[in-house]
């Protein structure tokens, strides 16, 4: 903690906000559902970040998940696109205007079953944006079904039919399509959450978060590798993930012996501590590997997965210029009379 | 009649001495992906350049390389230059369609056939030119290679000769079209010098068909109509475009990405002012348009009819969640394997009610190179203006053919924003209604995500709002949104471009067309009064929702034929719908077989319709 933020009343963070400040609308969802406490993750992480809240575009799909950026920051514009379709908006919306800072909000069924491709291509593109997925395996809004993510041999809810199908793994398609912040969690590990969340935002890209949160009312059932009580039993932390902002000085000193510290561009820095697992997250192949051996055993590893900060977001990629092309004036978006001109004759 | 003479060879003597100057209609047959184009540019430049107004349709396949295609050229000393079904000259390339080819020379007219084809050259009623290609290629051009690329210009010449081009007309359209490359240039010219010194000597002259210098062209461009919807977005101020390809939609975003490179980077860091981005699907594309219109940036796609239907959606949540957002659509015939490359007007009704629940949509349609451009601005305008989305509805023969045109006016308005709020603004204002109808248009005031002010944000949904833009399911505030909607299409109906309207003593018939149907309604307005004597006035449309002169000119006419380039009257319909006191009035002359319309379409309908 620097003095600067000492000094600042209790509550405020460095930029003056409280808590409150970044809160949204009241939850409609059923009571108890991961996905409110991801919101709160998120509220925490942004205002422990300093965020300023008119500056955040908030994204999402439809559906269960997709409802939640009304949840938090009020103070932010946001948007429910059609179905699947957050990472095409979320793709024009960042080039329009690149200071923004980006975060999406989808499910399973919005990111892995009807926007999985749209999904994917803005992965590939880089766009910079922290693009959550609040993944519960069923589709809660109309009552239940399976979505893609849905582990084979899963049961829903009465017991009458299995999930016969492969499950799309999030985590491992956008590793695939270049993403270089790939990370998995539980709702319920509210700090591993909110620290994968803050150093996410400060990635210069497309951030994954696939985190598990279970849809209380039609999936948390015996048989569901997405309950409440499969995601507590089965968790297993990689790592515990700490997240150590630019502006604030390190004040730990992290042993190499029992940490890995990933350095982000713009100087943060994400702490690893090592739990029973010696795993690096910049080793590409060791996490495709680890994706495949939990995918067939059903084991539920979550922390940092993939992480390369050498990251250059599309923006940059297509060289637009700094501010926002949103604004830019006549001067600059409408060429010259003598240009006009110039073309004009050249079709004589 | 000489003894030894039949009646067609008679006929063909006896037009020789009656030339028809200036007015021919050439249709070059060849194999797609053989270059022939350079050549049928070439000749459509020169005979431009000799000042006699002329006309460029590519009536090509679905195919890359090996599929037959046709070029025809209309050139008119009076300026018509819609389709026309009669063909006077043909030069025939083609071994597949030599058949064909050789069947639509009209009585009287020339056909010049490749050597290799001469066997199909058995018509007595028409003069046959055979032209020994192969032979003469190999005199100019050494490279075995590109004898295949010049082969064609060769044409270029003999047609010179035969039909009177000049030559520096020749070369210089041979200039125009390899700017910059002296190389061929030199290969090119050589060619077609090879082509019209072997025709002087080795082919009979004739007086059936002439050109000759005139002055018609003086001041006039040649340009296609996706060029021109570039060059307008490019001047509209555009700074994001998404696109999936599709014919014949794709040179619109190719060639905006040209000028753009060239005319929109920062002069101090080469940074670009605008994003263009070739989506993976049109989903992806409109997605990306409605994103950036959001965030507040001129956002545009462009489309064809199957592109549109995977556009649905979106469009919805333009319309009820009030984003601006641009679609060009240039229209083709049928589905994703239809007709691709033939032209239609079939998605007028589609787009103008297009997505779910009540849509109704902003429509503005060109009808000629000259709106595509001024259109493409003003699509861009009224979409800020009107935070919905707009559609600029071009077709295929309109954006991928050849048009003569006067040079463009130079944008005359500055770039409007709409009704945007900035911080300032929320600050002595104190807070706003998104979805409020202050100034009774109903247009609401908005603001852009980013805006420096704690009273900036609200939350953009499809679903149902209030006027704060607050989730409701309420009955009365969905119906409130709705009759606003409605209102505020009413506001777009005094906004968009007005008809142009034709009008003439004592006429009553009326003719309604729209778009690329100008050219063919025009000439059959001069045909029905020269050779039949029906006088009509003729309205064309340039937008849906139509303005208040559409109800005007059916009102002031017993009669009013609609023209529509499709097979259920999709205009028409619309406008027998919403004018249902005036339905009784409103005929239909319909053309729907991917090709461009012809006045002879539109004269025989009418005519027949009139007799009844």
């Amino acid at each position: 903690m620097t003095e600067a933020v000492l000094d600042k009343p209790k509550g405020q963070n460095r930029i003056g906000l409280l808590l409150s400040d970044y809160k949204g609308a009241e939850s409609t969802l059923c009571a108890g559902c991961g996905h409110d406490a991801i919101t709160s993750s998120i509220i925490k992480a942004c205002h422990e970040l300093g965020i300023e809240p008119t500056g955040v575009a908030k994204l999402s799909g439809i559906g269960c998940s997709s409802k939640t950026p009304n949840y938090f920051l009020n103070q932010a514009h946001g948007i429910n696109a059609v179905h699947g379709r957050m990472s095409a908006i979320a793709t024009g919306s960042s080039l329009a205007n690149r200071t923004l800072t980006n975060i999406g909000v989808s499910g399973d069924g919005d990111t892995a079953s009807i926007g999985l491709g749209n999904f994917l291509h803005m992965v590939r593109r880089n766009i910079r944006m922290t693009y959550i997925v609040e993944n519960n395996g069923c589709y809660g809004l109309t009552k239940g079904q399976f979505s893609a993510t849905a582990d084979k041999g899963s049961l829903k809810k009465g017991g009458k039919e299995i999930n016969q199908n492969e499950p799309v793994d999030i985590c491992a398609l956008a590793i695939q399509m270049g993403c270089r912040f790939v990370a998995r969690s539980f709702s319920g590990d509210t700090n591993q959450v909110r620290n994968l969340i803050k150093a996410a935002m400060n990635h210069n890209g497309t951030a994954v978060l696939d985190i598990v949160s279970p849809c209380v009312t039609f999936n948390n059932h015996e048989g569901s590798t997405k309950s409440v009580t499969y995601a507590r039993l089965h968790e297993d932390p990689l790592h515990e993930v700490d997240f150590i902002p630019h502006f604030d000085p390190i004040t730990v000193n992290y042993d190499a012996g029992t940490y890995t510290k990933v350095e982000m561009h713009d100087g943060s820095l994400i702490t690893l501590k090592k739990l029973a697992h010696d795993y690096d997250p910049s080793d590409m192949d060791r996490a495709m590997a680890l994706l495949h051996e939990a995918a067939g055993n059903g084991h539920f590893y979550t922390g940092l997965i993939y992480c390369r900060p050498d990251s250059v977001p599309f923006g940059e990629q297509k060289n637009i210029v700094d501010v926002p092309l949103a604004t830019l004036p006549e001067s600059v978006t409408r060429p010259s009379r003598a240009v006009f001109n110039q073309l004009m004759a050249s079709f004589k | 009649m000489p003894p030894t003479m039949t009646a067609t060879e008679a006929l063909v003597e006896e037009l020789q001495d009656r030339p028809v100057v200036n007015d021919v209609v050439i249709n070059v047959a060849t194999v797609n992906g053989s270059g022939s184009q350079s050549a049928n540019f070439i000749l459509l430049r020169a005979l431009f350049s000799m000042g006699i107004p002329v006309s460029g349709k590519n009536l090509f396949p679905s195919n890359i390389e090996g599929l037959p295609t046709w070029f025809t050229i209309r050139a008119n000393e009076d300026g018509w230059l819609a389709q026309r079904a009669r063909t006077d000259v043909v030069i025939a390339m083609n071994a597949r369609t030599v058949a064909e080819d050789v069947a639509q020379v009209h009585p009287g007219g020339i056909l010049i056939i490749n050597e290799a084809l001469k066997a199909h050259a058995t018509r007595d009623d028409i003069l046959t030119y055979v032209v020994p290609y192969g032979e003469i290629v190999k005199q100019v051009c050494e490279d075995t290679r590109l004898r295949k690329k010049i082969v064609n210009v060769i044409y270029t010449g003999v047609v010179a000769r035969l039909l009177g081009i000049e030559m520096d007309a020749i070369d210089a359209a041979i200039d125009h079209q390899f700017g910059g490359k002296p190389k061929a240039i030199k290969m090119n010219r050589d060619a077609a010098q090879a082509g019209y010194d072997w025709a002087g000597e080795n082919l009979e002259a004739q007086n059936r068909y002439r050109v000759q210098r005139s002055n018609k062209t003086d001041g006039k461009m040649i340009i296609e109509g996706n060029e021109a919807t570039a060059i307008g977005m490019l001047f509209g101020g555009v700074t994001v475009a998404a696109w999936y390809p599709i014919t014949p939609s794709s040179s619109v975003c190719e060639y905006l990405t040209g000028y753009m490179e060239k005319y929109r980077h920062d002069a101090e860091t080469g940074k670009a002012t605008y994003a263009i981005v070739q989506a993976e699907d049109e989903i992806a594309s409109i997605g990306m348009v409605l994103g950036a219109g959001w965030a507040g940036a001129r956002a545009f796609t462009a489309t064809s009819g199957p592109g549109i239907s995977l556009m649905s959606e979106m469009t919805g949540l333009s319309y009820f969640a009030e984003i601006p957002a641009v679609i060009v659509d240039v229209q083709r015939m049928g589905p994703s394997t239809g007709l691709p490359t033939r032209t239609c007007q079939g998605d007028i009704a589609k787009t103008y009610q297009l997505s779910h629940g009540d849509c109704k949509h902003v429509l503005l349609i060109p009808g000629n190179v000259g709106e595509c451009y001024e259109f493409a601005m003003e699509a861009l305008e009224l979409a800020e203006q009107l935070q919905t989305m707009i559609f600029l509805m071009s077709d295929l023969d309109l954006g991928m053919n050849k048009w003569m045109a006067d040079p463009f006016n130079p944008p005359s308005k500055p770039i409007g924003r709409g009704k945007v709020l900035d911080a300032k603004d929320l600050e002595r204002l104190g807070g706003f209604q998104r979805y409020g109808d202050v100034d009774g248009d109903g247009i609401g005031y908005r603001t852009l995500p980013g805006t420096p002010n704690n009273k900036a944000a609200y939350f953009t949904r499809g679903t149902g709002h209030n006027a704060k833009a607050e989730y409701t399911e309420k009955a009365a505030d969905w119906k409130t949104n709705m009759d606003r909607l409605s209102h505020k299409f009413e506001t777009a109906r005094k906004l968009v471009p007005a008809s142009i309207v034709h009008e003439t003593d004592a006429a009553t018939v009326g003719v309604l067309a729209y778009g690329s149907s100008d050219d063919a309604v025009q000439e059959a307005r001069h045909i029905l009064q020269e050779r039949h004597g029906v006088k009509t006035d003729y309205i064309r449309v340039r937008a849906l929702p139509y303005p208040a002169d559409v109800r005007a000119f059916i009102e002031r006419h017993p009669v009013v034929y609609v023209v529509d380039q499709n097979r259920d009257a999709q205009m028409a319909t619309i406008l027998r719908g919403e004018l249902f006191d005036l339905s009784g009035k409103i005929r239909s002359i319909r053309h729907y077989d991917g090709m461009p319309l012809d006045a002879d379409t539109v004269v025989q309908q009418l005519l027949h319709q009139e007799s009844r």
